[in-house]
């Protein structure tokens, strides 16, 4: 390329802000700047969305700590042998190209008067708009026994990523006949159908690799998400395997012993072989420091997901608090796309159209086996309320849950392509 | 070299084929079998381009290769690459769309009975040989859901509207056109758009989730998804 000074200029001046990025937008500066925090399906879509439809209108910087995003959605599959893992890697680069500014970095404190979120690296970034798209932390103390540190005797495997890897090589080096244990989580939870699909990818690799092994359940919910779908196929598929202790027989009573690989259930104490503990979990820490949570999560109003604490900041997905969506990618998503139109219109006076949600969550039981649930949402004064729904049915063809399934990886490369670009 | 490639691989995929299509197809039967395909295309007289080409004088042409339509990349370059439709071509194609041309945007199974691609290629035939057409021999195919209000129809879509909309469809479907287990939904006629998912919100399509989504749609709001898909690249 023949360099003129012109072009020098422009290219040190475009180069210049992108390296000096957190400091580039001052807030009042013309441009408006909206600041996201978290890359997942809430985070990624909305700050693309944004980014996309204002059409440089609208500063967007995205701050994520991680340089290659590993999606929860289809770590179980991993877990069954059905994915790899390097298929679950998302890299941020597509979206620096569409413009938005990419910080790797931990956004660890928001001063909400001064507008402004400070960076673990140093320095802080201005906004007039700020999007908390966290996801989840666990509740200190949750299950008696485990806590972060003990993650890699007892692998929570509920973000994914070296943690889902770790689970994997544990199952895979359990002793025949052994016994891989799972700690449930109490609701709300991220992805409700989450650790029944696991279960039943642990034992699709259990039957392959280990046919005399056993998995034990403690849950302390009564019920769970597509309970008779998960339950026919693990009478049909893994008949005899799983073992399942719900509250009434002390699901809820749980405590383990990392060093000595032992959980207690009612005070019954089993020797297990690999024990994934899932505790109970509360919004992303940012949120908490943002002062927008009451409890766990972070109360939202449905028509927009601004914050019921600072009309200036929004919170999506698993943090949020919102009325009846699961927490899940896909409702993550939904929102987002929801959130942007209407940020879009509070910053540039875009239109501003209603909020529709929806969200549809597909389970994999074995080979072609595929189940979902789904529901379309709408804004309430209230909440985030139900319209409509369906569910798989018991005793469905062979053909629909192959179809299922087949509509589920396509599901896959969709998202992913909306949120990645 | 890639050319090459993919023409060595081709080759060794006919030879390699068990079962090619018996070469008697019968034109009757292909007709009925035929109705699976109409949704999408046309074949007859007066025939037009819809989510996917007209049909006629097929056999000949070359792959992705009518002016008007909008093909996938991946149809065009098979075309450019040396695909022509014929006997072999076509049994091959209708077999397994996806394995003779990965990024196609024709979501269809397949038809895996070679009796079946043997009378629905008789009856393409039909509709191909020279003379190229054969006006009075059939009547112009059509969708079997084709039957709504024209008022419906005559509905101008906001495209803006849909944008918006759009990202409750994209999700699942890719915005660039790409298919893999859930159909493309981009640069189909705003008719077709708008018939589909009339049917999907009378139930009279089956997908659960499509009923749902087309469910709640009002008219309005189907003609401005059309709108928007339909030149969305």
């Amino acid at each position: 390329m023949k360099m003129n000074r012109r072009s020098f200029l422009g290219t040190a001046s475009a180069a210049g802000a992108s390296l000096a990025a957190p400091m580039a937008f001052a807030a009042g500066h013309g441009v408006p700047h909206v600041v996201v925090v978290g890359g997942g399906p809430g985070g990624a879509t909305v700050a693309r969305y944004i980014a996309k439809d204002s059409k440089g209108q609208i500063a967007v910087t995205l701050i994520e700590p991680t340089r290659a995003y590993y999606t929860c959605f289809f770590s179980n599959l991993y877990l069954g042998g059905f994915r790899d893992i390097g298929s679950l890697a998302h890299s941020y680069g597509n979206l620096a190209a569409e413009g938005i500014n990419v910080v790797h970095d931990w956004a660890v404190d928001v001063d909400r008067d001064a507008k402004a979120v400070a960076l673990a690296g140093g320095g802080s970034v201005p906004y007039d708009k700020l999007i908390l798209s966290p996801g989840i932390d666990f509740v200190d103390g949750a299950v008696e026994g485990w806590n972060l540190s003990a993650q890699n005797a007892m692998p929570h495997a509920y973000k994914a990523g070296s943690q889902t890897e770790l689970l994997r090589a544990q199952i895979l080096a359990m002793p025949q006949g052994g016994t891989f244990a799972m700690v449930a989580p109490p609701n709300p939870f991220r992805c409700p159908p989450g650790p029944y699909e696991r279960i039943s990818m642990v034992a699709h690799l259990l039957k392959k690799e280990n046919p005399t092994a056993k998995i034990l359940i403690a849950d302390p919910k009564e019920s769970f998400s597509k309970q008779g779908l998960f339950e026919e196929g693990w009478n049909t598929h893994y008949a005899g395997m799983i073992e399942r202790v719900g509250p009434d027989f002390g699901g809820a009573n749980v405590s383990v012993d990392p060093d000595a690989m032992t959980i207690s259930i009612d005070g019954d104490v089993n020797k297990v072989d690999v024990c994934n503990v899932i505790p109970a979990m509360k919004a992303g820490r940012i949120a908490q420091i943002a002062g927008v949570t009451e409890g766990n999560w972070a109360p939202v109003n449905a028509a927009d997901m601004s914050s019921k604490m600072d009309a200036d900041i929004y919170v999506l997905g698993d943090a949020s608090h919102q009325g009846d969506m699961p927490k899940s990618g896909f409702s993550a998503n939904s929102q987002a796309k929801v959130c942007a139109n209407a940020v879009r219109g509070a910053l540039t006076g875009s239109t501003v159209f209603p909020a529709k949600f929806s969200n549809t969550c597909w389970s994999l039981i074995d080979t072609n086996n595929g189940v979902k649930v789904g529901a379309t949402y709408e804004a309430t004064a209230e909440k985030i309320a139900k319209v409509d729904g369906f569910v798989s049915s018991t005793g469905e063809s062979d053909a629909l849950r192959k179809a299922t399934y087949e509509e589920s990886v396509g599901w896959y490369a969709g998202i992913t392509a909306d949120m990645f670009g | 070299m890639l050319r090459h490639l993919r023409f060595t691989v081709l080759a060794a995929f006919f030879a390699g084929s068990a079962v090619l299509a018996e070469d008697a197809g019968d034109v009757t039967r292909g007709e009925a079998i035929f109705r699976q395909c109409a949704s999408c295309h046309q074949v007859g007289a007066g025939a037009k381009n819809r989510i996917g080409p007209q049909l006629n004088g097929v056999f000949g042409r070359q792959a992705g290769s009518l002016d008007d339509f909008p093909y996938s990349e991946g149809l065009v370059r098979a075309g450019v690459d040396g695909i022509t439709w014929d006997l072999e071509t076509l049994d091959v194609y209708l077999e397994n769309p996806k394995s003779l041309v990965s990024k196609t945007r024709m979501n269809f199974r397949g038809l895996a009975d070679p009796q079946d691609r043997a009378d629905v290629i008789a009856y393409l035939r039909s509709f191909s040989a020279s003379p190229a057409n054969i006006p009075e021999a059939m009547p112009t195919a059509q969708g079997t859901d084709h039957d709504i209000d024209p008022a419906i129809l005559a509905i101008v879509g906001d495209p803006e509207y849909g944008a918006y909309l759009a990202g409750e469809c994209t999700t699942c479907h890719q915005a660039d056109g790409g298919a893999d287990g859930i159909p493309s939904i981009t640069q189909w006629p705003a008719e077709d758009f708008v018939v589909a998912m009339h049917a999907y919100k009378r139930k009279l399509r089956t997908h659960p989730v499509m009923q749902m989504m087309a469910g709640r749609l009002s008219d309005e709001e189907i003609a401005a998804l059309a709108a928007y898909f339909k030149d969305l690249e």
